[in-house]
């Protein structure tokens, strides 16, 4: 039976603390009562020390977490051997230590139950009992209607275990934001010039790089830990940087080049990038006829793509884009037009990044030092396990055949569209789990997310804090943070293979449980016991890290691992080695016969697109560099550092509406959807007249959040429309536009209902 | 000895790793702070330039806050390091207000509070906390007695300044422009 999910407020319990502001005067007096040794620091010679890898965001960062003599995690510190962080954590990782202590935390399992009335409410249940639960509800839903109808969205390591059960239950559907609202585009783009997709960590190689050119890319509030160190590197060396921003971010205020662009124009930039790099002789001559497929039918396409046309549409001067593409042909082959991660704007973002990747590639940066390097990972064995069921169907029947071939992972939007019933298509998905990923914020068009989950059968969430997405689930399950476990080893690709070891530093608080034992407990319950056949994870370390010649016991002491590489080929096209790309052609193209195959414009073509309507704004979001998504803006440490997003204004437009800086306001969107909450105005002269900004994050609609609830505003709910990307299925979502209500509106809900 | 502290405006992105690393270190509570950023914006769009500051205790050669104490709590140590003695202080504020950085906070046990240049770790020989954190290695400590020290070396090739030198304090905080 489908019940109509209610969104449960758990009522905030208590009053707590009274906040101090920073510049609070209030002198209590003397207290000589006062326990001194935890007023000064501790040594860290009195402290002991565990290694971990940071989960606050996905660069994963190895460190150390220092604990004190009576168990307090005081400190997390980073790891000097990790070419992630060199030592030297972000502020989120050094906050880290606030996830661990949010009061707020999730604590026990929660059964969602209905009284007498109607009314929806959460229960307080044993490990037991909500386990036994889910698994219930599993085995019915893969007796009745097949293991493929279940899907797993999961976000960070963790997820690594859930995807194990899941696959392991006999389901395809294994989806992350990561993809379809983010990186996408760029790892389809890349993929179809190069053969190969970016990677993360970006392979990008930013130290050695003498043109870094950023476009829309805010390295340096997208906290990318090893990125921003680069940049850092890249700027003591004498880079030249490029930055193409509507707004006058962080990375512009370093840069020797800051291009304002009109929004929604970068591809024509491009193009004429190209141009002037062609016409002007500038290229790499040997790369290209080396390496490349398609040459002189790129510059026939770009043949009237001159800087003058492109002024017309991008607002940049002619001679700017000349003189920004001399300067990248002078540093070329050590030039890097950075590809980007957050990706997803226009719905035209796939061709847009292969407009990046053609202009790298033109201009011999693919391979190259101060390009993009040929990054290497070390490959650990899997526990010997039964092989994976094969699935029967999965989320890509809820489409027309032959649509999304291009797409190797599983889109988060495509599993919700695979939830809503349709009678032409095969919408099958009728159980999800959740695990550490906040769907409100980090989906757009929350009404379609909220329709889908409206047909579910169940939704089960995991997560370390109760989270807007918490609300409509049937029952959650409340994990302890990486600080407090084990978890998979960190593999990630990098110049050197590296590996990292994240144990736990303090027992889990609460009635909390990692995520390995939550996976393994279920699977105990479905009968998938031999997916599981360690007995804890400590074996299942021990036994992966001895076939790489290593143990658990030399990790716990090293906590990085460095192995080396199996070739020597970093720079693996530096001096024009032979090599064969994984493209049709065996080439990198640039004229893209994958694409032109599936009906797709083989090379990229500006499109006009939608502009604001008179008395709208293009909104605009990103990253501040001390929170991750919606997730830390309750970690206290990092609260303290940001409180509330507020949405910038340039002065001209705040004068036409008579806005004062700090002013309190809502803003509408053009679907007529009015933010739950007010914004703060901050007017700026570092944004364009055409559009406004806002951090993403912030406007929490969960009460339980008692530091971020209701604090600023939440761009996610604001990105009602959606710009598909046709080539992959990437979710445009700058393309939505606002105006300034000044009063409060009449009914304006405080919270969300479905 | 003479300590002091460099900050790189050039590389700084203001984002406060700083001021997270010196809480965790120094147990600062929640809701305060011994150091913190300032972003300073000029010009008109588009001709528009910002300036990130990473800013605390300018450990001053002239410290107001040393000279108006009235219990000799705010003192100053080898080094040139300005502290306070917690046990000494009667949380009269004096201080704060003849700050002309505003680095100095009301602790909530009732003592005056601010930077201590991590006076514990330099006396082992390691860098204050914010500086070894720091993502773009933009804040550079040592003596400047001492030639080779990271901030003597950061000072010789690169112009700087200091903030409120009118107040005549004799900062030891210098920004690289």
């Amino acid at each position: 039976m489908k019940t109509r999910r209610q969104f449960i407020k758990i009522s905030a319990a208590g009053t707590g603390a009274a906040a101090i502001g920073l510049q609070s005067l209030k002198l209590n007096g003397f207290n000589f009562l006062s326990e001194k040794d935890e007023q000064n620091p501790a040594s860290d010679e009195e402290m002991t020390s565990y290694p971990t890898y940071c989960e606050v965001c996905f660069w994963k960062c190895a460190g150390w977490t220092y604990v004190d003599k009576k168990g307090n995690i005081r400190k997390i510190i980073g790891n000097e051997k990790d070419p992630h962080c060199n030592g030297r954590l972000c502020p989120r990782g050094t906050g880290g230590v606030g996830m661990y202590n949010d009061e707020d935390r999730l604590k026990t399992p929660l059964i969602r139950e209905t009284d007498p009335e109607g009314h929806q409410y959460f229960r307080k249940a044993s490990w037991d009992e909500a386990l036994d639960l889910i698994a219930e509800k599993m085995d019915k839903l893969r007796q009745e209607h097949g293991p493929e109808c279940l899907a797993l969205f999961s976000h960070g390591t963790g997820g690594k275990m859930l995807s194990h059960l899941v696959k392991a239950f006999g389901s395809p559907n294994i989806s992350a934001p990561s993809f379809a609202q983010c990186r996408g585009p760029r790892e389809v783009g890349f993929t179809a010039t190069f053969g190969e997709d970016v990677m993360s960590p970006e392979r990008t190689d930013i130290r050695d790089s003498k043109c870094l050119v950023l476009i829309g890319s805010h390295i340096g509030e997208n906290m990318h830990n090893g990125q921003i160190q680069e940049m850092s590197a890249a700027i003591e060396n004498g880079a030249t940087i490029i930055t193409v921003d509507p707004r006058f971010s962080t990375a512009a205020s370093h840069s020797k080049y800051w291009l304002p662009i009109k929004p929604a124009t970068d591809l024509a930039l491009l193009l004429a990038w190209i141009h002037v790099i062609i016409y002007e002789d500038l290229y790499d001559k040997e790369y290209v006829k080396k390496y490349a497929f398609g040459f002189d039918e790129l510059k026939e396409h770009v043949k009237n793509k001159t800087p003058e046309w492109a002024y017309g549409i991008t607002t940049i001067e002619p001679e700017i884009i000349r003189r920004t593409a001399r300067e990248m042909a002078a540093a070329s082959p050590r030039v890097l037009i950075h590809p980007g991660r957050h990706v997803t704007w226009y719905g035209d973002d796939t061709q847009r990044t292969r407009a990046i990747a053609i202009l790298n590639a033109i201009l011999g940066s693919w391979g190259r030092r101060g390009g993009f390097y040929n990054p290497e990972k070390v490959h650990v064995p899997n526990y010997p396990h039964p092989p994976y069921p094969k699935p029967k169907r999965s989320w890509k029947d809820a489409y027309p055949p032959g649509k999304y071939n291009l797409v190797n992972e599983v889109l988060s939007t495509g599993i919700c569209d695979a939830t809503i019933p349709n009678p032409q298509l095969d919408c099958h998905l009728r159980g999800w789990i959740v695990y550490g990923t906040n769907l409100m914020a980090s989906l757009p068009d929350q009404k379609k997310t909220l329709e889908a989950i409206s047909h579910l059968d169940f939704l089960v969430v995991i997560d370390t804090m109760p989270m807007d997405i918490t609300s409509y689930a049937d029952i959650v399950l409340p994990e302890c943070t990486y600080l407090e476990r084990y978890d998979s080893l960190r593999t990630s690709p990098h110049r050197e293979p590296v590996i990292a070891l994240r144990m736990p530093a303090a027992k889990p608080k609460y009635d909390s449980k990692p995520n390995w034992w939550i996976a393994k407990q279920l699977a105990n319950r479905l009968g998938l016991q031999d997916y599981f056949q360690w007995e804890n994870i400590e074996e299942l370390l021990d036994w992966q890290l001895k076939k790489i010649g290593s143990s658990l016991n030399e990790m716990k002491r090293i906590g990085v691992k460095k192995y080396p590489r199996e070739y020597n080929d970093l720079y693996n096209l530096e001096n024009l080695e032979d090599f064969e790309f994984n493209t049709n052609t065996g080439k990198i193209e640039l004229y893209s016969t994958e694409l032109e195959i599936e009906d797709f414009d083989p090379l990229p073509n500006y499109t006009h697109h939608p502009e604001p309507p008179e008395g709208y704004y293009r909104l605009n979001y990103g990253r501040a560099p001390m929170h991750t998504f919606s997730r830390t803006t309750n970690n206290h440490n990092l609260w303290d550092l940001m409180k509330e997003n507020s949405v910038w204004v340039n002065p001209k437009v705040a004068d036409l509406w008579e806005l004062e800086n700090g002013q309190y306001i809502w803003l509408k969107n053009q679907d007529g959807i009015v933010s739950s909450f007010p914004i703060k105005v901050r007017i700026t002269e570092r944004i364009r007249w055409d559009s406004v900004y806002m951090v993403h994050g912030f406007g929490h609609t969960d009460r339980k959040l008692k530091r971020a609830y209701g604090r600023g505003a939440s761009d996610s709910e604001l990105v009602s429309k959606v710009f598909l990307d046709p080539i992959m299925g990437g979710t445009g979502m700058r393309g939505n536009f606002v105006t300034f209500l000044k009063e409060k509106p009449a009914n304006n809900k405080e919270e969300v209902e479905s | 000895m003479r300590y002091a502290m460099a900050i790189d405006t050039a590389k700084c992105v203001g984002c406060g790793d700083c001021v997270v690393a010196c809480q965790t270190e120094n147990n600062v509570p929640h809701g305060y702070c011994r150091d913190w950023i300032v972003e300073n914006v000029s010009g008109s769009y588009p001709n528009v330039q910002v300036e990130l500051r990473s800013e605390r205790c300018n450990h001053c050669d002239n410290a107001p806050c040393v000279r108006c104490c009235p219990t000799g709590a705010s003192h100053i140590v080898e080094g040139g390091i300005v502290l306070v003695t917690h046990d000494e202080c009667i949380g009269c504020g004096a201080c704060i207000e003849s700050c002309p950085y505003d680095a100095r906070y009301p602790h909530p046990e009732g003592y005056v509070d601010k930077c201590t240049f991590c006076k514990h770790r330099v006396d082992k020989g390691q860098n204050p906390a914010c500086v070894d954190v720091c993502p773009t290695h933009c804040l550079h400590f040592g003596d400047l007695d001492d030639p080779n020290s990271d901030v003597s070396k950061a000072l010789k090739n690169r112009s700087w300044k200091v903030l409120a030198p009118e107040a005549g304090t004799k900062p030891q905080l210098y920004f690289l422009t």
